[in-house]
Order: C-alpha cells, then sequence, then structure tokens
C-alpha cells in the first residue's frame, strides 16, 4: 500500500483501463481512497465518474488494471461479493416489491437467517425514517422517500463502502440540500468509506473529504475541497469549480523592484503574498481571480481603475461586471452597491488568493 | 339582510349576471345528437359492423336450422324450429373420411398441441429475450440478427427438411413432434416481443440487482419476470391463436389419429360422402373459432394494456 497517509486504504485502483470497443474511457486511472473517507468524483458530463463508479462496482468488465478494496484483489469478484452497496441516479427500486422486499432482497439472496433481515431493516428504517413506508410499493412514495429506500438498500447490506452514483440529481433543489445534509449526517454516525458521483460542486464541496476533479477519463486533480477551491492545480478546475466562476486575465509576468508584478495592458498588478513559485519575468501566464477576491472601491480609491458594466442582483449579494485592462472580470459587491453602467470604481486584488497559470500548458505555476 | 342597500345590492347583482349572459355564448358548447358528422360517423361504424358480422349471423341461424329448412334457401331468416342437434352430430358423430366420431378428437389433439407449445415457446423465447437484452455476450448481436432472419423464411421452404429431421428423432407423426415445430417457428417473434420488452426495464434495475446478489435466474424469475406479465399476457394470446388456428404444420406432421381440429374441421366439410350438411358445418366452424374467440374475449382487455405497456416505472 503506498498511500501517503496513515489510514489504511479501501479502496484502491491501480492502472485501470476500460474501453468500450474501440473507445477509451478510461487510462491508466490510479485512485487510493483511505478507511471511513468520503471521496467525490466530479466532473462534467460524459467525462466517466459513472464508468469509474462501475468499475470499482464490479458492474463493468475491465480493460486492464486492478481493483482493490479493503487490500483484498476483487478484480475478478463479482459485485455482490465485494463488500459495496450501491445507490442508483434512477433509484432503480424493484418496482414490484414493497419497500421491505426491496430491503430484504439482498440479504435473502445471501441467504441470511430470517431474524437477522428483520433486525437490519429496522435499523436501516429507523436511521433513514422510512419505517411507515415499509409495506408501500415504490411507485406509491415521493422522490425523495424512493431515494432514501435506494439508500437503505446499501445500508442493509452492511458493507464498508458505499458508492453513490448522482444520488440527488432527480430532486428538487430543497429536497436535494436536505437529503444532501442527512448523506452527510449518515457518513458521519456510520464512519463507512463513501464514493460519490455528482456534477454539482456544491453537493462535491459540501460532503467530501476529497474532491476528485475529472475531464475526459482523467483526475485532473484530487485534493480537499479547500484546496481546489484555493489552489486549483490547472485551468479546467479553476473554470469548474467556484460559482460565480473564476475570471482569467491575460497577461505577461514583469520584474518590478524587490516583486515581480503582473501586466495585462496598461495595468500592473503587484504579485506581493502570491503563494507559489511566480515565474521567470518575461513569460506569459494567466492570473485568475474569483469575484469574492475581488474588492469594488470607490473610484480613486484601490489600487486599480475599472469601469462597471453590468450589474447581477443575486438577493444576498451581487455580481458585478467590469472591465479592467480591456479584460472582463467580475467582482462581488454587496447588494445595494448603488453602481451603475459606466460608472468607474477603484479595485483591489487579494493576490494571496489568486492563481496563475501557464497559458501553454494550462497547469497552475 | 333586508336593509334596502342589500337589497339593492343583489338587484345589482341579478343585472350583472344577466348582462353577462347576454355577453355571448358561455359554458359548454351544446351538441346536435343528429349532426351531419355524427350520421355520418355512426352509419360508417354501424356499416362496418353489420359486414363483419353478417357471416357470422348466417353461421349461427343456419347452424340452429334443420336440413329441411336449409333447402328453402332463405340464408338471412332465423330459423323457424330452433335444434340443437347439428352442434350434437358436429362436435361427436360427424364423418371425416375416415372415422365418425366428430370434432371431439381433434379438439382434445389441438388442445394437446397448444398447451405443451405455447407453454414451451414462451418459456424459451422470455429467456431469450431476457438474456440478449440484459447479458450481453460476446455475439449477442449476431445471434439476434440470425433469429429475427429466421422470420422472413418462408415456412414453405422448411416443411420437408423438418418433416425428415422429425423423422430422424423418431417424432414424425407424433403430438410432440408438432408442439416441437411449433415451438421453433414461434421463436423470432416471441424473442423479438421479449427482448423489446426487456430493453426498456432500466438497466440500472438490473445492476441493482446483481449488487444485491442475484444471479441469471434470480433476476429472470424475481425480478424481470414480474415486471413483464403484460407482456407475457400478449404472448399467450398470440401463440394461443396462431396454434390453434394452425392447419399447415397440423396437415403435414400429424396423422389423421392426431389430426388438430382445424384439420378435422376440414375433412368434416371437405368430405364428399352424400349430401352437404350445411347446419353441421356451420357448427363445427364455429366450435373450431371458439377457443380463440374464448381468448379475446377474456383478454381483450390486458392485450391492449401489455401491448401499450412500454414505459416501466420504478
Ligand atoms: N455502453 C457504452 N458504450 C459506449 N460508450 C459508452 C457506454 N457507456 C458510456 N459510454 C461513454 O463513456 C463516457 C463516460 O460515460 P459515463 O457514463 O461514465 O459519464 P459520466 O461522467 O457518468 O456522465 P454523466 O454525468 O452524464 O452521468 C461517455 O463519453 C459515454 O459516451
Ligand atoms: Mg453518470
Amino acid at each position: 500500500m503506498n498511500m501517503t497517509a496513515t489510514m489504511p486504504t479501501s479502496v484502491s485502483v491501480r492502472d485501470l483501463r476500460l474501453a468500450y470497443g474501440g473507445l477509451t474511457v478510461l487510462d491508466r486511472l490510479n485512485l487510493d481512497i483511505a478507511e471511513g473517507e468520503f471521496v467525490v468524483l466530479l466532473g462534467p458530463s460524459g467525462c466517466g465518474k459513472s464508468t469509474l463508479l462501475n468499475c470499482i462496482a464490479g458492474l463493468l468488465d475491465i480493460t486492464d488494471g486492478q481493483v482493490f478494496i479493503k487490500g483484498r484483489n476483487v478484480t475478478w469478484d463479482e459485485p455482490k461479493d465485494r463488500g459495496i452497496g450501491m445507490v442508483f441516479q434512477s433509484y432503480a427500486l424493484y418496482p414490484q416489491m414493497s419497500v421491505r422486499g426491496n430491503l430484504s432482497f439482498g440479504l435473502k439472496n445471501a441467504r441470511l437467517p430470517r431474524a437477522e433481515i428483520e433486525t437490519r431493516i429496522a435499523r436501516a428504517a429507523k436511521i433513514l425514517q422510512i419505517e411507515p413506508l415499509l409495506d408501500r410499493k415504490p411507485a406509491a412514495l415521493s422522490g425523495g422517500q424512493r431515494q432514501r429506500v435506494a439508500i437503505g438498500r446499501a445500508l442493509v447490506r452492511d458493507v464498508d463502502v458505499f458508492l453513490f452514483d448522482e444520488p440527488l440529481s432527480n430532486l428538487d433543489a430543497k429536497l436535494r440540500s436536505e437529503l444532501r445534509v442527512e448523506i452527510k449526517r449518515l457518513h458521519q454516525s456510520l464512519e463507512n468509506t463513501m464514493v460519490y458521483v455528482t456534477h454539482d460542486q456544491i453537493e462535491a464541496l459540501t460532503l467530501a473529504d476529497r474532491i476528485a476533479v475529472m475531464r475526459g477519463g482523467v483526475i485532473q486533480q484530487l485534493a480537499d475541497p479547500k484546496t481546489i477551491y484555493n489552489r486549483p492545480a490547472n485551468l479546467f478546475v479553476a473554470g469548474f469549480i467556484g460559482s460565480p466562476a473564476m475570471t482569467f486575465l491575460k497577461g505577461r509576468i514583469e520584474a518590478g523592484g524587490d516583486i515581480a508584478t503582473f501586466r495585462a495592458g496598461d495595468a500592473t498588478v503587484p504579485l506581493a503574498g502570491y503563494v507559489g513559485e511566480i515565474p521567470a519575468p518575461g513569460g506569459e501566464a494567466i492570473l485568475g481571480v474569483r469575484p469574492e477576491h475581488v474588492t469594488v472601491r470607490p473610484a480613486g480609491a484601490g489600487a486599480h481603475a475599472a469601469r462597471v458594466d453590468l450589474d447581477e442582483p443575486m438577493g444576498s449579494d451581487s455580481l458585478i461586471w467590469l472591465t479592467f485592462a480591456g479584460q472582463p472580470l467580475s467582482a462581488r459587491a454587496g447588494a445595494d452597491h448603488g453602481l451603475r453602467h459606466g460608472d468607474a470604481v477603484g479595485l483591489e486584488f487579494d493576490i494571496s488568493r489568486a492563481s496563475l497559470f501557464d497559458p501553454a500548458s494550462e497547469q497552475r505555476l | 339582510m333586508s336593509s334596502p342597500s342589500a337589497i339593492a345590492g343583489a338587484v345589482l347583482a341579478d343585472a350583472a349576471i344577466e348582462s353577462r349572459a347576454d355577453a355571448g355564448p358561455r359554458g359548454a358548447r351544446p351538441r346536435r345528437a343528429f349532426s351531419r358528422r355524427n350520421v355520418f360517423l355512426y352509419g360508417t361504424l354501424i356499416l362496418v359492423a353489420v359486414y363483419y358480422l353478417l357471416p357470422l349471423y348466417v353461421m349461427v341461424v343456419t347452424s340452429l336450422k334443420g336440413m329441411p329448412e336449409i333447402r328453402l334457401g332463405n340464408i338471412f331468416a332465423p330459423p323457424v324450429e330452433i335444434t340443437f342437434e347439428p352442434w350434437v352430430k358436429a362436435w361427436a358423430t360427424a364423418c371425416t373420411g375416415l372415422n365418425c366420431d366428430g370434432l371431439s378428437r381433434g379438439f382434445w389433439n389441438s388442445v394437446r398441441i397448444t398447451v405443451p407449445s405455447v407453454i414451451l415457446s414462451i418459456a424459451i423465447a422470455s429467456v431469450n429475450g431476457y438474456a440478449l437484452a440484459n447479458w450481453r455476450f460476446r455475439g449477442s448481436e449476431t445471434f439476434f440478427a440470425i433469429l429475427i432472419f429466421g422470420a422472413f423464411i418462408p415456412y414453405q421452404v422448411m416443411l420437408y427438411p423438418i418433416v425428415i429431421l422429425l423423422r430422424e428423432i423418431g417424432l414424425y407423426g407424433t403430438l410432440w413432434g408438432l408442439v416441437i415445430v411449433h415451438t421453433i417457428f414461434g421463436m423470432p417473434i416471441l424473442t423479438l416481443l421479449f427482448r423489446n420488452y426487456f430493453t426498456s426495464v432500466p438497466e440500472e434495475i438490473f445492476r441493482a440487482a446483481r449488487v444485491d446478489g442475484a444471479g441469471f435466474w434470480a433476476i429472470y424469475f424475481k425480478i424481470m419476470l414480474p415486471m413483464a406479465l403484460p407482456i407475457f399476457v400478449v404472448a399467450i394470446i398470440l401463440q394461443v391463436t396462431g396454434i390453434w388456428n394452425d392447419f399447415l404444420f397440423g396437415v403435414v406432421y400429424t396423422k389423421p389419429d392426431t389430426y388438430p381440429m382445424t384439420v378435422q374441421l376440414n375433412n368434416i366439410v371437405n368430405s364428399t360422402q352424400g349430401v352437404k350438411e350445411y347446419n353441421i358445418n356451420m357448427a363445427a366452424t364455429i366450435l373450431t373459432g371458439l377457443a380463440p374467440l374464448a381468448i379475446y374475449f377474456v383478454s381483450g382487455k390486458l392485450f391492449v394494456r401489455g401491448i401499450a405497456a412500454g414505459a416501466v416505472k420504478g
């Protein structure tokens, strides 16, 4: 086990390759997940999140590589023998069985004694608060209730690893945020490993111990939410995470006294306080700043000058689109800023939380 | 409530309603029962219904008449003297070229052919369709294509080869030989029917069942089969009527002892001894058609529901 952390690994994927006929979806993918960890696979549609999850579950025959669960090589094992429980996006409840039947199906297949089955169903039903629904058919349940039953079906299996494939994406916004909290609570009380697929970054940021941001079958960055948010590894991660999105300014690095500066058009931004390595002067660079790390000041105040383009009120605050050094830039401001199109304003950047990228490799510098 | 102002208010309200009523049409549009559209529509429907029901009427009426009455030639006239004798004769004593025990022998033969053929063909085809839809194996698409292609080969091409085949395995002329033939010929269309139904079942249900430790047969019997009941009804109706009405295979692959009802009927109607007993022929024909008719009446609603059942919601 070549894990950096001291905790033992729970799920470990080695050099995984998966091809559908000629189309390679995953190529030499490595992923180590510690015991009790909550890892979220995040990425745009079609990037291979579900495929990776199905490979871990054993529902897809992998082309090459290995899968370990709890240190055991399960590459050739059937899904039921891998010690996993899975929750699907479409709930996938058995329509002709009652909720009780749905929960007990796997246990009956495993030939557990009847008393044991009853105890486990009772426990899962209590945790998920679906006791009054046990004798109903799935068709007679609401979306949120169905999803609870689907989680219950994984829960009764008493496994170490839970796999979730976009479990909340079929629910409305309110229910989604409720169940999100419940899943987090569930993880805290059960303390088992969870691998959770989503393309909703709020879900990822709120739930995860670590997020794996994927694109085109490749993990772009695997880190805790704070790092992903504040130190994105490349332009893709930087642009994908955060809403409203980070804005990127094109420019070049210049030597300026004792500290390098970033020059965009006629504006220069001193890079004092930048966390990370500043490249040698003269090179092209992209400066990424999040709207909340740009402070809008009255005209004349602040280090830089900009002009207001557009105001997007978002309730609690406002997103202001500005023109800075001939490039668009967005900033967050209080809801009652009173700025209008064409107003001149001053700006302040929080350089310690900005990111510099190499335009050629798109990697963080 | 009798204060002047209240009365004035009520009067005002009345006036308002009246003025609104004057304002033009309101509520459901009145429909005339005898509009030109209705007359045309129902007229056509009744005409078509009569056109299709008339032969049946003639058959029933004729089968209830005695021969002297039939010779009068009024085929549309209701029977003067109702007699059930032709029915009894058709069932029990009508003569074919060889024996004189009516349709009853053919009826029981047909039952003994239809029941196992229907059960066997549907059992095999449903498992086929399930395997093709959910357990994609190497070459499964090719296998399916060949199977479907089989549906387009004319029966006549295969008649004689199958005679040889059955003779070689010693089943030629037996009921079981015919059962095997029906099972084989039902396979393409039934497999297609089941495969299409099972592919409409969400993949994730199948995956969930695999995670729950169900194998090939457990998923088939416990998950898929209960979901597919409507399509089983459709398959049963297709097969019962198809096999019961079959004449060609029956006459080719069985012997007089084991002739199905349709062949027996043909022999009764076409036997050339003496006069044509139309009343017996009619009764025999209705008797033969009774089984599919009964199936339609019993399961008409289920049939429509099964045909319409495409989406499975979890
Ligand atoms: N059975 C298949 N045959 C061929 N290609 C497939 C098959 N299933 C998936 N793919 C392809 O594999 C890629 C990854 O699919 P996958 O379902 O893993 O995406 P995803 O990240 O889960 O997307 P989403 O967020 O939309 O669920 C996609 O480009 C998809 O077109
Ligand atoms: Mg997916």
